[in-house]
């Protein structure tokens, strides 16, 4: 009984797997094909090893219309990097600011960065696209990043993470004769260094997947992130070469992926312990 | 909940809240006056001067049948996404939480998809559902279904759905997987002492103890369906063909970037903002009745 | 070496006033103990002493400095906490290191006074462990090793055993009064436990509902409480306190009962019929063949001793404490040697010691 019920989760789980991998494992294949053979709808479930060039010549000249992947890599990496260190740092000292600290409007300053959780840029496209206009922060780098900083659900992480640390460490600090900053440095930053690195894994990956506002707010191509570059290389009426759009796709995983499964512990941990 | 043990002075604390604040201003309230006030306003015909109209941009924004549309098809759309996403990711989660070999092996291969773009899960799904390249796309037309999303509204519903389900389903395994281990061994267990067993277990003890997990993907669901599967949306159909996968979000970037009309895109943007909010509270209700505050 | 002074002491949270008014002196190398039931304030004392909270009113002076408006860190006060309170990330040494570094003195001092505190402790093994690495006693010793390293005027204790295991606290205890005597450092020590109090204590203050009532050495509160609250409080098991009236021209109590128990040590001030407190505490209460009846509801044998809870003919309750075990039935006959008798005023609570 219990046996036959085991091999019924083997089967869900194995077809669960095979649900993941399958499109992954067909976009590697793809991309050592020949174009005109996928044209030909020539897919097949077998790589030919021969054929690795593909990603290599994406790399380097990139693909109709646009720049070479390295270079999309590289504005990748920056805006990913920059939106989830630039989160955790400002949502960082506002935590321990309110948490920590009793200071007039601290109710207010609160409230203020509360109220906006939950609001994707998706919704405030159009308004927000208007205001880098008048900041002048269309088609810029920091154009790209800066809007997507601002966190009410990292700042939220992190009151709670800091409300859960025990009165008498804090306490036991002082007597040592620790000060704010100095508290913030030694004790604070290394107790809860589990829940940054959670928290650094999921920003990574909320910042290497933007698409909407990077199309928004960015029309110069030496501004196109791995993203935005996959979904250019299928301009819907051109004729369209399969092969370095999946050898681009395939690049474009493994940055997130591999910082998901190096982390895989501390992300779960600090996804399900945060987000409620 | 408030701590007995704080520092002394204003000074530092303030200036360690100043830049969440001043971004927080400056990218949603500023962002959301501008929208609140170009929703209230339209460029005449030459583009020359702004008229205060009121509600009027609403009161068209409603009117307008291809809005209501949209609205409903959003919400067929997001209904779809988070039913399968989430019952496929309580069904997966169900069966790793088993003492199985090769578990921890499952769990990564059920992780992994959290970190894919939306919008390469479209590459990912254009390779499996092209009618001419893909994978499944080709075997269907060559058994005689007459299978082209580029044509074929339904079609192109149907292949958003699975794009933007596929990725989420992690998320939700994440989830019911933490929801699942936190159930206390002895629950179950006494569950067994009374005879509950299998599927019965599940539904009456199970189940109930993940209500507030499930809840809270639903919600989650709900609003990445609404809003992160933009990218998904964007590369595959464009909301096409005829509005077909044109949910809001599509549409709001339809009309604000690609036909310049900013008073209504305006004032979609604040229907949207009103919509989250409106689903934030709920949760907040929600969960602060669950811990009794 | 130093003493402390804590001069008409005020607390209040918002409008409730917890501590009102707390007048205290220790001697240099004293070890004081404050003893209360919970929440009557003795953690909130210790820690405006630490300066980790503000006096309403009040000043505290260490060693002839008045402290009471210095930060914790310039008060050169070490504390033990309840919790431990440790720094789960640093090892046992970087823990005791920590204030060290922080008030600048020399690696090699530092180094020094770490292995001295923790050759005192037994910790020398250990000291590259974290805290999660070590059990309960381990990590009160390496909690009692930070506030010794610290070379402090004072140490503060709050209730520093209580989340260890009945056996693990007396053999702590023992060691914390070791260490005490051995450094000579001026100690406060808080705690709801009365042996603890007793055993480590060379005065104890009784605190109750933020109002000191006795402060003495552990014999005298014992032999003579302050007041029917004390009385109560300290011994195990609890002191008999019974309803009584003045009587005999204060010479005697009678009993609600009827029983009279005539004071052996004299007469007390009052007027006839005045209503008293009389205490007796269990273990002085005597088996008598022929004295008063007690039926006995319910025996407690703790091995060397017996408790028996009985009740006297005015259904009374009374505890008295027997040595070995019980085999009689469930009534006999006891005596209150009157010259154990505490004797209290049931008004005001007050000891009421006899007129000379
Ligand atoms: N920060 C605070 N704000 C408001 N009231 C407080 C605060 N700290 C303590 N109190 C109150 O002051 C009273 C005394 O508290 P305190 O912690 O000193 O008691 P205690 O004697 O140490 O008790 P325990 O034995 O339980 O530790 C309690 O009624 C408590 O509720
Ligand atoms: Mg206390």
């Amino acid at each position: 009984m219990r046996r036959s019920r085991n091999w019924l989760a083997h089967t869900v789980l194995i077809l669960g797997a095979l649900l993941f991998a399958l499109p992954i494992w067909l976009a590697f294949c793809a991309a050592t094909l020949d174009p005109a053979a996928i044209d030909r709808g020539e897919l097949s479930l077998i790589p030919r090893l021969d054929h690795l060039g593909s990603f290599w010549d994406v790399l380097v000249n990139g693909g109709p219309g646009v720049p070479p992947v390295w270079r999309m890599l590289v504005v990748s990496f920056g805006m990913a990097l920059a939106i989830a260190i630039g989160k955790i740092v400002i949502s960082v000292l506002s935590a321990f600011a309110v948490v920590f600290f009793r200071f007039p409007l601290r109710r207010t300053a609160f409230w203020t960065i509360f109220v906006t959780l939950m609001l994707p840029v998706e919704v405030r496209i159009i308004p927000t696209y208007a205001v880098m206009g008048d900041l002048h922060m269309i088609d810029t780098f920091p154009g790209l990043a800066v809007p997507l900083i601002a966190s009410a659900t990292a700042t939220l992480l992190f009151r709670q993470t800091f409300a859960a640390i025990p009165d008498e460490l804090v306490e036991a600090a002082r007597m040592d004769g620790a000060g704010p900053l100095r508290f913030l440095k030694d004790i604070l930053i290394p107790v809860s260094a589990a829940n940054l690195a959670a928290l650094f894994v999921i920003l990574f990956v909320y910042g290497w997947n933007q698409y909407l506002w990077p199309l928004v707010v960015a029309t110069s191509p030496s501004l196109d992130t791995i993203v935005i570059g996959i979904v250019k290389m299928i301009g819907i009426d051109t004729s369209t070469e399969w092969n370095k759009v999946m050898a681009t796709a395939v690049i474009a995983l493994i940055p997130p992926v591999v910082v998901v499964l190096s982390m895989q512990r501390w992300f779960v941990r600090g996804l399900t312990e945060g987000e409620k | 909940m408030e701590r007995r043990t704080i520092f002394a002075g204003w000074k530092l604390p303030l200036l360690l809240v100043a830049p969440q604040l001043v971004l927080t201003i400056v990218f949603f309230y500023w962002p959301a006056l501008v929208g609140g006030w170009e929703s209230l306003t339209r460029t005449d015909a030459f583009g020359v001067h702004v008229v205060f109209v009121g509600l009027a941009n609403f009161h068209d924004l409603f009117a307008d049948p291809r809005y209501r549309a949209a609205i409903l098809r959003t919400v067929e759309f997001c209904a779809a996404v988070t039913a399968l996403s989430l019952g496929l990711g309580l069904i997966l989660a169900v069966a790793a939480d088993r003492e199985l070999r090769g578990r921890d092996l499952y769990r990564v291969l059920m992780i992994w998809p959290y970190a894919v773009a939306p919008a390469v899960s479209a590459v990912l799904w254009i390779l499996l559902l092209n009618p001419q390249i893909g994978f499944i796309g080709r075997f269907l037309t060559s058994h005689g279904v007459n299978w082209d999303y580029a044509l074929n509204g339904n079609q192109a519903m149907l292949m958003v759905i699975l794009a933007s389900a596929w990725k989420q389903v992690s998320y939700n395994f994440i989830f019911v997987i933490a929801g699942l281990q936190s159930i206390p061994k002895a629950v179950i267990e006494a569950a067994r002492m009374d005879g509950a067993r299998g599927w019965f277990r599940f539904r009456t003890v199970v189940l109930p103890l993940l209500s507030p997990t499930l809840f809270f993907l639903v919600i989650v669901d709900l609003v990445y369906a609404a809003f992160d599967t933009f990218g998904t949306i964007w590369a595959m159909t464009q909301g096409g063909p005829a509005m077909a996968t044109e949910t809001l979000v599509v549409k709001v970037y339809n009309d604000g970037v690609v036909n310049l009309d900013l008073g209504s895109s305006s004032a979609q943007s604040v229907v949207l903002m009103v919509g989250v909010v409106a689903l934030t509270a709920l949760q907040f209700r929600f969960i602060g009745r669950r811990s009794g505050t | 070496m130093a003493t402390l002074v804590i001069e008409k002491l005020r607390k209040s949270f918002g409008p409730i006033e917890v501590l009102h008014g707390i007048d205290l002196s220790l001697n240099s190398g004293e070890m004081l103990v404050i003893v209360g039931a919970s929440g009557c304030g003795k953690s909130t004392l210790l820690r405006l002493v630490a300066g980790l909270e503000e006096p309403t009113s009040g000043r505290i002076v260490l060693d002839g400095r008045d402290i009471t408006a210095l930060d914790p860190s310039a008060r050169d006060i070490a504390m033990v906490f309840q919790n431990y309170a440790l720094y789960p990330h640093m090892s046992v040494f970087d823990n005791m290191a920590y204030g060290l570094r922080i008030r600048g003195l020399p690696k090699p001092e530092i180094q020094r006074r770490v292995h001295e505190a923790a050759a005192l402790l037994g910790l020398e093994a250990l000291l590259a462990r974290k805290p999660r690495q070590l059990s309960g006693g381990q990590r009160q010793r390496v909690a009692m090793g930070r506030a010794i390293v610290r070379e402090p005027k004072l140490f503060l204790f709050d209730e520093p055993l209580s989340n260890l295991d009945a056996k693990l606290r007396v053999s702590m205890r023992a060691e914390i009064r070791r260490l005490q005597r051995r450094l000579g450092v001026t100690s406060l020590y808080v705690t709801h436990d009365q042996v603890e109090a007793m055993t480590l204590g060379d005065r104890l203050l009784v605190l109750h509902l933020g109002v000191p009532v006795q402060l003495a050495t552990p014999m005298e509160v014992f032999d003579r409480p302050a007041n029917s609250y004390v009385a109560g409080f300290i011994g195990t098991p609890a002191m008999n306190l019974l309803d009584a009236t003045l009587t005999a021209g204060g010479t005697a109590a009678r009993l609600e009962g009827g029983m009279l128990l005539p004071f052996a040590d004299g007469r007390r001030e009052g007027v006839e019929g005045q209503k008293l407190t009389v205490g007796i505490r269990p273990e002085h209460v005597r088996l008598e063949p022929g004295g008063t009846p007690l039926t006995i509801d319910l025996v407690e044998p703790l091995g060397s001793e017996t408790v028996l809870l009985g009740r006297l003919p005015d259904e009374a309750m009374l505890s008295v404490k027997v040595h070995g075990a019980w085999s009689g039935g469930e009534r006999t006959e006891i005596a209150i040697p009157s010259a154990s008798l505490h004797v209290f005023d049931a008004q005001s609570g007050l000891r009421l010691d006899p007129l000379r």
